[in-house]
């Protein structure tokens, strides 16, 4: 079970490192999001410094999409997923591997960009403990989501506009959650930045439950 | 078997049933007009703005029983694979979603009197109502982007389970969020109602039901025709390949 | 009476919608009833029973 998990992973990593579309192209995007935004939130550094974690985490979201609809595209080119169920790896494994791929890219991203609002937003790091645990929560939480939601879209014509309109919402409270935890973690506002990363757990808990009984079903009937 | 609908119009989805609780619900909103705006007494603070609650709060009400529904149908189509689980599932959503659309409109303005704002980001009744109206949202897109009948059943049971699941959090993580909230604790259980406008209140919410009701045997119906349609189209397209291969010369293969 | 203004259009919408969805959804199930034959709107044996007949 975790060897297959692993080896779904690991499928995926590869396929990555091969064709660097999440360096080339994901990286840049995020990037630039920041800039607008620190263009859009003024110059003034104190407006800057107080939307830091939004601006970090909503950037995440949008990245989210990104890697979702790539680790999906993946999947439906060449029948690659029928092969997978074919192969007998069982979907749970599927799951969980897909869902540690799309986390282990979107955790590079984020490092990269805990660079970029240090050196664009001018943020200081008051716990990096605390802003790594973030991270990593707030990322598996991102996609245990997005894989359950990118199974079941992959069949969808107009996949690319439905999944925001799914995903979006659901990691609301990541969204929230994990903003606040960076707002301890970077010394903005006085918060206890752990007790949101609980809240962050539970979210990642059920809603990886919630995949691992119905991604199956996706994959074998949607 | 006597078919209640034919009886009384041949070709609608209504039956001597649902005609009749139709009157009901026109009545009871005639009642509920007469008693919100004329019987029910005035607030103390509030003044005469209080009588949005008799709209607001059956909303409120109906929103999340519609979504509540739509959970069940969806955990019991992904279990015994029923189309009319399906159907209930889609009625109560898209019904849903209109009650949910008019509790926050009625709240905001409700709010602009009371609160002295439209939307407040501190309430979390609020936004965690308006989470579940673009969750609700994206559920009908899914389902209106279409596919094959089972297949985009049960892509919609998934979301609309997904929502069910993280209600709770996104509840909770908006009260963290904002730790403030302008909403009454709960109208119906704090007793300080006056008699006469709970009572208001209460036929403003069995009307509501009622209405509910209605909708949902129409829109029921409406996704069982839809359901007959797309089996007609189906049956006219094998006929016709089977009429295909029968004038085949070379003698086609399908049995 | 205090807030007419306000009242009125949360009132107005709120049964102003429900109007509208009614009148729909009754026009739509007449325009889906005349494109299915009779015997295939019995809607009283609600079990699904649509896929014996092939």
């Amino acid at each position: 079970m975790l060897a297959d998990v692993w080896l779904v992973t690991n499928k995926d990593l590869r396929i990555e490192w091969r064709s660097r579309v999440t360096f080339n192209q994901v990286v840049p995007f995020a990037l630039i999001v920041l800039v607008l935004f620190g263009f859009a939130l003024d110059t003034n550094r104190a407006v800057l410094r107080a939307a830091t974690s939004g601006v970090f985490w909503l950037t995440v979201l949008f990245v989210a999409v990104v890697a979702v609809t790539r680790s999906t595209m993946i999947e439906i080119s060449d029948g690659a997923r029928r092969a997978l169920l074919l192969g007998g790896i069982e979907p749970v494994a599927i799951y969980f591997g897909k869902t540690l791929a799309i986390a282990i890219q979107l955790f590079g991203v984020e490092l990269l960009m805990v660079g970029g609002v240090i050196f664009f937003f001018d943020a200081t790091i008051a716990s990096w403990p605390l802003l790594l645990a973030t991270c990593v929560v707030a990322t598996w939480c991102v996609a245990a989501s997005g894989t359950l939601l990118g199974a079941l879209v992959a069949n969808v014509a107009a996949r690319d506009t439905v999944l925001p309109i799914l995903l979006l919402p659901v990691l609301a409270p990541v969204l929230i959650a994990a903003s606040r935890a960076f707002d301890d973690a970077l010394g903005v506002l006085v918060v206890d930045g752990w007790v949101w990363l609980g809240l962050l757990a539970a979210f990642g808990i059920v809603n990886a439950t919630l995949g691992t009984l119905a991604y199956g079903t996706l994959l074998e009937e949607a | 078997m006597k078919n209640i609908a034919t009886s009384v119009d041949a070709a609608t989805t209504k039956s001597r049933a649902t005609q009749i609780l139709g009157f009901v619900v026109l009545f009871g909103v005639l009642a509920l007009i007469l008693l919100g705006f004329f019987a029910a007494p005035e607030d103390d603070e509030q003044r005469d703005a209080v009588r949005m609650i008799f709209v607001h709060v059956p909303s409120a009400f109906l929103t999340y029983a519609a979504f509540s529904v739509t959970a069940a149908g969806s955990l019991m189509w992904l279990w015994k694979r029923s189309r009319w689980w399906d159907i209930v599932a889609h009625s109560a959503a898209e019904i849903g979603v209109i009650f949910c659309g008019l509790t926050l409109f009625t709240g905001s303005v409700w709010g602009r009197p009371t609160w002295n704002t439209y939307w407040d980001w501190g309430d979390v009744r609020l936004v965690t109502t308006l989470i579940l109206f673009l969750m609700m949202v994206g559920y009908l897109a899914l389902r209106a982007a279409g596919g094959e009948e089972n297949a985009v059943a049960t892509r919609a049971a998934v979301v609309g389970l997904l929502a069910a699941v993280n209600i709770p959090i996104i509840n909770r993580s908006v009260e963290w969020w904002a730790n403030r909230t302008l909403h009454q604790r709960s109208s119906l259980t704090d007793g300080n109602l006056e008699d006469l406008t709970l009572f208001t209140l209460v036929v403003g919410i069995v009307v509501w039901v009622l209405f509910f009701v209605w909708a949902m045997i129409h829109r029921f119906r409406i996704g069982w025709l839809e359901h007959q349609l797309r089996d007609i189209e189906l049956q006219a397209a094998i006929a016709g390949r089977r009429a295909e291969t029968a004038n085949d010369p070379t003698g086609g293969s399908l049995p | 009476m205090t807030h007419l203004g306000y009242l009125l259009v949360g009132w107005s919408v709120s049964l102003g919608c429900g109007v509208l969805y009614a009148m729909r959804i009754a026009f739509r199930g007449r325009v889906l009833s005349r494109q299915v034959p009779a015997d295939k709107r019995r809607w009283m044996q609600s079990s699904d029973h649509s896929n014996n007949d092939y």
